[in-house]
């Protein structure tokens, strides 16, 4: 049994038509990276597999079950946008993630942001935008979860901290789950990918294991990805 | 350990020839327990999917072998790191030759610039 399968998924928005017959599979213990233009339907995609879209024709299965309040309790999604309370300290959203989440590990969450030097008795709103990032990913790294669903986890941060956060993804992923991760810094990233998919223009143009890819090209994944969607 | 890969190169062939000449340079021993996939994992900073992949290429080659439930570990065979010794130092030799071939050198001038004769 898959971990994630789409069937025939197509999404519209009114006339626009956003994901147009999306069929996926992803299996258990990979990272995996969802590689796409600004607007190719990356974010559609995604709020469509953590049932905060419907779709509009199609079926969205996790672990063999249609999604919905089950699928919601093993996928882990750290959203584009943060929806955190920024009047919160970083220990008050812990203790709201504890109580919201089963499957949410505040002794590991508190040690990672240790680690990573942030201090659990500050509030969001005095954070940095770079170390609110931080304290949402490590929040969601902290559900023990099947699925880890990362929409641009490394857009407004600097490269070091870029290597920081794919380490703490790299560490923190066991081989039962698997973590999806959306983004279009694909350098940076490409050396923990398992597999690729590239989504252009709401379609699923390529699914593919990386370094075979990169041994059937001779190129890395960013320039396969920039010579496919030359603009 | 602070490795940059070569994107354009599969990470797992990169990996392969890190660990064979760790092997071959007996920084890690004939007989000795090489590091877990997730100590190799986090050392290089790659996916433990792509470490399972290199290892499970050399002992393909038959330069590490896998111990049930203990991990893996060096050959004893020490001819057999010999040979590979050998092959890889012949795989360096070539794409130095080959490079100089690219600029207009020959073998035998390549030689000279080796031992120094070139510099004037």
């Amino acid at each position: 049994m898959e971990l994630l399968e789409l069937k025939h998924v197509y999404k519209n928005y009114d006339s626009t038509k956003v994901l147009k017959d999306i069929n996926l599979k992803v299996s258990k213990g990979k990272i995996i990276g969802l590689l796409g233009k600004n607007g190719s339907g990356k974010t559609t995609l995604i709020k469509l597999i953590n049932d905060l879209l419907t779709p509009t024709k199609g079926e969205i299965l996790v672990n063999g079950k249609k999604v919905g309040i089950e699928s919601k309790e093993v996928i882990s999604y750290l959203p584009e946008r943060t929806y955190m309370n920024k009047q919160m300290k970083v220990s008050e959203v812990i203790n709201y993630f504890e109580d919201f989440y089963e499957n949410f590990d505040s002794k590991k969450a508190k040690k990672l942001l240790k680690d990573l030097g942030l201090d659990i008795n500050q509030k969001l709103a005095k954070m940095s935008k770079g170390m609110q990032e931080k304290v949402q990913l490590v929040l969601v790294m902290s559900r023990r979860a099947d699925l880890y669903i990362l929409d641009e986890p490394l857009g407004g941060v600097d490269p070091a901290t870029r290597d920081y956060i794919l380490d703490t993804i790299l560490n923190n992923f066991n081989e039962n789950a698997s973590v999806i991760i959306s983004t279009h810094l694909i350098s940076d990233i490409e050396r923990i990918l398992d597999e690729v998919i590239f989504i252009n223009d709401g379609k699923i143009v390529l699914q593919s294991d990386t370094d075979e890819l990169r041994n059937k090209e001779k190129l890395s994944i960013d320039e396969i990805f920039r010579r496919m969607f030359k603009c | 350990m602070n490795i940059s890969f070569d994107n354009n190169i599969p990470i797992y062939i990169q990996l392969l020839d890190y660990i064979k000449a760790y092997i071959i340079s007996e920084q890690i021993k004939s007989g000795e327990k090489l590091p877990s996939v997730r100590e190799l994992a986090s050392m290089f900073k790659v996916n433990p999917n792509t470490i399972q992949k290199a290892l499970s290429e050399l002992e393909d080659i038959g330069l590490i072998y896998t111990e049930r439930t203990n991990g893996k570990y060096v050959t004893t065979d020490k001819k057999l790191i010999a040979k590979i010794k050998n092959e890889y130092a012949l795989k360096i030799a070539n794409e130095f030759l080959d490079n100089m071939q690219k600029i207009g050198i020959n073998n035998e001038e390549a030689l000279n610039y080796l031992v120094g004769k070139e510099e004037k």
